[in-house]
């Protein structure tokens, strides 16, 4: 049972994580040159930065429940 | 007394007595139409009155109606519509089965007023670390939120009185997390939410007399979503919702593909025969939350929606630390 509360402070730490990453690396996005497009390019970099970092975080995710939950899964 | 403070008595007050004294007649009404579904998890043959949606969007509804007067904000404008958008989409899934796919894709289109009234704001706020400017990119995050949320809480709805239980927690969570970060206006207007799932407990709790069924859990889970959004408290939202993320993520992650609960072949519980909750073993059944809880052995199902709560509530001390966290960061 105490491993439920373990897995939920280690996805609290992901997201705190996380979060510092998105800010580090979504923040100082800037883009210029391409005139109207500069938006639009930025987005669209924002957005894949965005998916490869929550396909990262759900591996981790994945990884820390196999790992603490082993015994568990096992049954 | 400010305006504010009226404003938070009355619509906590209405939405509460208006889900207490209405949900006596929704299950007399259904009792009598037969709309009842077996309680699985009874010894005896328990037929129990379902959905309890109507009575928990009339609480709704009215209490933020309420509000409206007082505040005239397009934030609690967009919270109706897409909340009452949100008991749609489940009403029709509790009269039609509907596909996996149905709920998350409808729910997506619930979002739209949210985006149409402007109820939010494109900064995400991350504890410590501070704001990050996404405009395009928030707009995706509103369009899923709302799906995750709502799925997610219909997706804990398994055992008696645990959907509305949890969401009395991580509502009243949220509202304080609105407090903390100064969210006064959208901390009222979170209030219904918490008061109705309070009031709806007292009939869906052990030994339940209603259920929520899609509508109910859809409206509570999908108005938590939206208020996440138009509170700006995205992050804070999902830390309070932790125990039931982990619930969807454990499933999703063993059947790897969205279903409904009634396509689920190997089940992941079973009973003993004092009627107890018990783990199954079988290799094709699910990972759930509720089968993790019973792999130290079987317990009943009270016991295992007391365990639910705790982990809701701790789940809820973490996001009060977000919230905190979240405020030093801006």
């Amino acid at each position: 049972m105490n491993i439920i509360f373990i897995f939920i402070f280690a996805m609290w730490l992901l997201i705190l994580v996380g979060g510092g990453i998105v800010v580090v690396l979504l923040g100082p996005i800037e883009i210029s040159g391409f005139g109207e497009s500069d938006r639009i390019i930025k987005s669209g970099i924002q957005v894949v930065i965005s998916v490869i970092l929550v396909i990262i975080w759900i591996l981790a995710l994945s990884k820390i429940k196999n790992w603490i939950f082993h015994k568990q899964l096992k049954t | 007394m400010t305006p504010e403070i009226i404003a938070a008595v009355a619509s906590s007050a209405i939405a509460f007595f208006v889900v207490y004294f209405m949900t006596p007649s929704l299950i007399k009404g259904f009792e009598r139409r037969n709309l009842t579904v077996k309680d699985y998890n009874k010894k005896d043959h328990v037929m129990v009155a379902r959905p309890g949606g109507p009575s928990i969007i009339g609480g709704i509804v009215v209490s933020e109606l309420v509000l409206y007067g007082f505040f005239s904000s397009n934030e609690i404008l967009a919270l109706i519509i897409t909340t009452s958008l949100a008991f749609i989409v489940g009403i029709i899934d509790d009269r039609k089965v509907m596909g996996g796919w149905f709920k998350p894709v409808a729910l997506a289109f619930a979002t739209i007023p949210i985006i149409l009234l402007g109820a939010y704001d494109s900064n995400l706020a991350f504890p410590i670390f501070g704001d990050v400017k996404i405009p395009a990119l928030y707009i995706a995050i509103i369009i899923v939120m709302v799906p995750i949320t709502g799925n997610t809480i219909n997706s804990i709805d398994v055992l008696n009185g645990v959907a509305s239980g949890f969401m009395t927690i991580a509502s009243f969570t949220l509202t304080i997390c609105l407090f903390i970060i100064q969210n006064y206006e959208i901390a009222i207007a979170s209030l219904p939410l918490g008061f109705v799932s309070l009031a709806f407990y007292k009939y869906h709790k052990f030994p339940s007399k209603i259920f929520p069924g899609d509508s109910g859990a859809v409206t509570l889970g999908g108005m938590y979503g939206a208020l996440a959004i138009v509170g700006g408290v995205e992050v804070v939202a999902a830390v309070a919702l932790l125990p039931a993320v982990i619930n969807s993520f454990l499933f999703l992650s063993s059947m790897k593909r969205i279903m409904e609960h009634r396509e689920i072949k190997a089940k992941p519980v079973t009973h003993t025969d004092d009627f107890k909750l018990k783990a199954t073993v079988e290799k094709d059944a699910p990972v759930t939350l509720v089968r993790l809880i019973l792999a130290d052995g079987p317990k009943s199902e009270k016991e295992v929606g007391y365990t639910i709560f705790r982990l809701a509530v701790f789940s809820g001390i973490l996001a009060v630390i977000t919230a905190f966290l979240t405020g030093v960061g801006q």
